[in-house]
């Protein structure tokens, strides 16, 4: 029951995460095209400055979550990771509640209020005359921060469930960094020598 | 209600929750609300008025102002890109006919593949594995000492974070209010200086020690010249042209770092797509980890914003700045203390807190010591080279361990890079004394 309340919270990050990431394509595209038409045409857009903030701000507050849910903040793990699953679980817990839900649920709270009134004026940004709206940009702020608070409630069950079963639950399947990969590979390599190994 | 000594409560838990190894971005912004709320306590006043929400928010959103940050996905897209195309195997064999005369020939083959392609992707762990399973067996099949093929693997790999377009760099741009364009600029003939001081350390230990990297079988490789030169067609010239046009667009003022990171971006894709390597999938992971990756440091930026200002409101930075003045240092004295405090925060951290969290506290000072901010930068990023080159917390050093054969230990791996530490030490040295190198170039284009 926790554990499919845990994985149906990564899910959500990682879907919302990855349907976010591709605005860094769009930020490509767009800002390519600007250079093609400000060098080549020499006629610059009037849109594509705010375009790419916005798409960077986009990833920036949706993506949060789902860097969370991969445990993908950095941190220093020099004594962290030499402990027992279950000490590691009760420390993560006590920070969790200590020094992660303050802030975050701060910028909710005050991030809505935010938002809220730029969506009431309809903020649109100052940047240029294209008068491109960054209303949705700072409703993102909230949302972004709501989900990550989320996200935090399912790390904070990881805990529960480290501490109930001594390990730690898996996280879900998703990409890795190509050294992750390699090292992985590599791994389960030299393991399945020893196998070998063993039987002969 | 300010208060010195409230600020020293509020780092001194900061660094103990780091030293646990909490995710640190969310820890400063809780640290930042909690003793924010603290400092501008008004009685009578609702507890969301307080003026400390409404910093947390601005901060938030301000961020975004900050022109260079926008460019680190484009150029984490363009390295996770790079890293996908499939094109680093034809560099380093093309690399290896093409330098067959030079003595230890496959170090230095090593050392400038590992070069070009981490100055491309600018992340140190893809490229320390992927050639640890490329190089390091070829190197330990030709009899290569594995103190000195793990070294050189290291050492090369690390190379990214300091030659330009480094990510490392931008941050560190943004944090002291520099230009991205004139740190780049300092970098670059630091980076291929150290680069060539790494080179020239195989070239005479090849000569004076052959055993440790003795020469390549005679018949081995003897491929005519055409061959080299279109091997090295395919895969050294495309990439170098991907480095080259970037950072000459950015350094001659051609286009913003956004724009060249960009374009380097989208050619970053057509080169995947040349060498048949840009399937859906290479697509969809460099996508989702620039994501990952940006959204990181996004954060930590503002969970830092936040920890900074209130910890200012309290008095924090003066105090540490009346402290560091009140000992009494000189310049020299000075850069040697915070070098070195750099130095041992690299042991247990990474890069981006080091830059995002540490770096701020000296940036004030650097005035009143005479040091120019810009050549700070660059040591500073010298300075990491070494935190993920010396134990006990070697990042390269355990990348390449986890792809090595049983027979390579790890103590092996830390003494074969000690040599490269050394080497990053003394091009400190020499650019401190010669401020020169890193300088003359920004200073010609710029004409600062």
């Amino acid at each position: 029951m926790l554990n499919r309340l845990i994985y149906a919270i990564d899910q959500l990050s990682k879907s919302v995460g990855h349907a976010f990431a591709w605005c860094i394509v769009i930020l490509t595209l767009g800002t390519c095209y600007e250079v093609a038409v400000r060098y080549l045409l020499n006629n610059p857009t009037s849109w594509a400055f705010d375009l790419s903030y916005l798409m960077y701000g986009a990833v920036f507050y949706m993506a949060g979550a789902y860097t969370l849910s991969r445990a993908g903040h950095v941190r220093a793990d020099m004594f962290y990771r030499k402990w027992r699953p279950r000490t590691q679980a009760v420390v993560e817990m006590t920070l969790y509640v200590g020094f992660f839900f303050p802030g975050i649920l701060a910028l909710v709270v005050a991030g809505s209020a935010y938002g809220v009134e730029s969506m009431r004026i309809g903020e649109v940004s100052v940047n240029s005359p294209a008068g491109v709206p960054i209303w949705p940009l700072k409703m993102m702020i909230p949302f972004g921060a709501a989900l990550i608070a989320i996200q935090g409630l399912a790390e904070l069950l990881r805990c529960v469930v480290c501490l109930r079963e001594g390990e730690w639950p898996a996280r879900l399947h998703d990409v890795e960094e190509l050294e992750t990969q390699i090292l992985k590979q590599h791994a389960s390599r030299a393991d399945a020598a020893v196998v070998q190994g063993g039987s002969t | 209600m300010t208060d010195p000594a409230i600020a020293l409560v509020m780092l001194g838990i900061l660094v103990f929750t780091i030293c646990i190894g909490f995710p640190v971005a969310f820890t400063l912004m809780a640290l930042g609300v909690g003793f924010g709320y603290y400092a501008y306590f008004q009685a009578g006043q609702a507890f969301f008025d307080s003026r400390v929400f409404y910093l947390l928010t601005q901060n938030t959103f301000t961020v975004l102002n900050n022109d260079a940050l926008v460019s680190i996905p484009l150029f984490l897209l363009m390295g996770y890109l790079v890293e996908r195309a499939n094109i680093l195997d034809n560099l380093f064999r093309s690399l290896q006919v093409a330098l067959k005369h030079v003595p230890g020939s496959l170090a230095v083959a090593t050392l400038v593949t590992c070069a070009l392609f981490a100055t491309a992707t600018g992340i140190v762990g893809a490229v320390v594995t992927l050639m640890g399973l490329l190089a390091m067996p070829q190197m330990m099949k030709a009899g290569y000492d594995s103190r000195l093929a793990s070294g050189v693997i290291c050492a090369g790999g690390c190379l990214g974070i300091l030659i330009p377009p480094s990510i490392m760099l931008i941050v560190y741009g943004a944090m002291a209010g520099l230009s991205v364009v004139q740190l780049y600029a300092a970098a670059f003939v630091p980076g291929f200086f150290l680069a060539g001081m790494y080179i020239a350390y195989v070239i005479v230990l090849a000569v004076l020690k052959p055993h440790r990297a003795p020469p390549l079988p005679k018949e081995e490789g003897n491929v005519p010249l055409g061959t080299v030169l279109l091997m090295l067609a395919k895969s050294f010239v495309p990439l170098s042209l991907l480095i080259v046009s970037v950072l000459g667009a950015i350094m001659f003022g051609i286009a913003t770092p956004t724009e060249a990171a960009s374009v380097g971006a989208a050619g970053a894709a057509l080169l995947a797509a040349a060498y048949r390597a840009l399937t859906w999938q290479a697509l969809r992971e460099s996508v989702f980890l620039t994501a990952r990756t940006s959204a990181m440091v996004c954060w930590l930026f503002v969970g830092s914003a936040t920890f900074a200002s209130i910890f200012a409101y309290l008095g924090g930075n003066q105090l540490i700045n009346s402290f560091v003045l009140g000992l009494d240092l000189n310049t020299v004295t000075f850069l040697l203390l915070s070098q070195v405090i750099i130095f041992v925060l690299g042991w247990p951290l990474e890069w981006t807190e080091i830059i995002i969290i540490f770096v701020p506290i000296f940036l004030p000072m650097l005035a009143h010591f005479g040091v120019d901010p810009i050549l700070f930068g660059v040591l500073v990023a010298l300075n990491l080279q070494t935190a993920f080159l010396s134990p006990p917390m070697a990042m390269s050093a355990y990348y390449l361990k986890g792809v090595s054969p049983p027979s390579v230990l790890l103590t092996q791996i830390f003494s074969g890079c000690m040599p490269f530490v050394y080497i990053v030490l003394v091009t400190m040295l020499i650019i401190y004394v010669f401020p020169g190198v890193a300088l003359w170039l920004p200073n010609a284009i710029y004409g600062r």
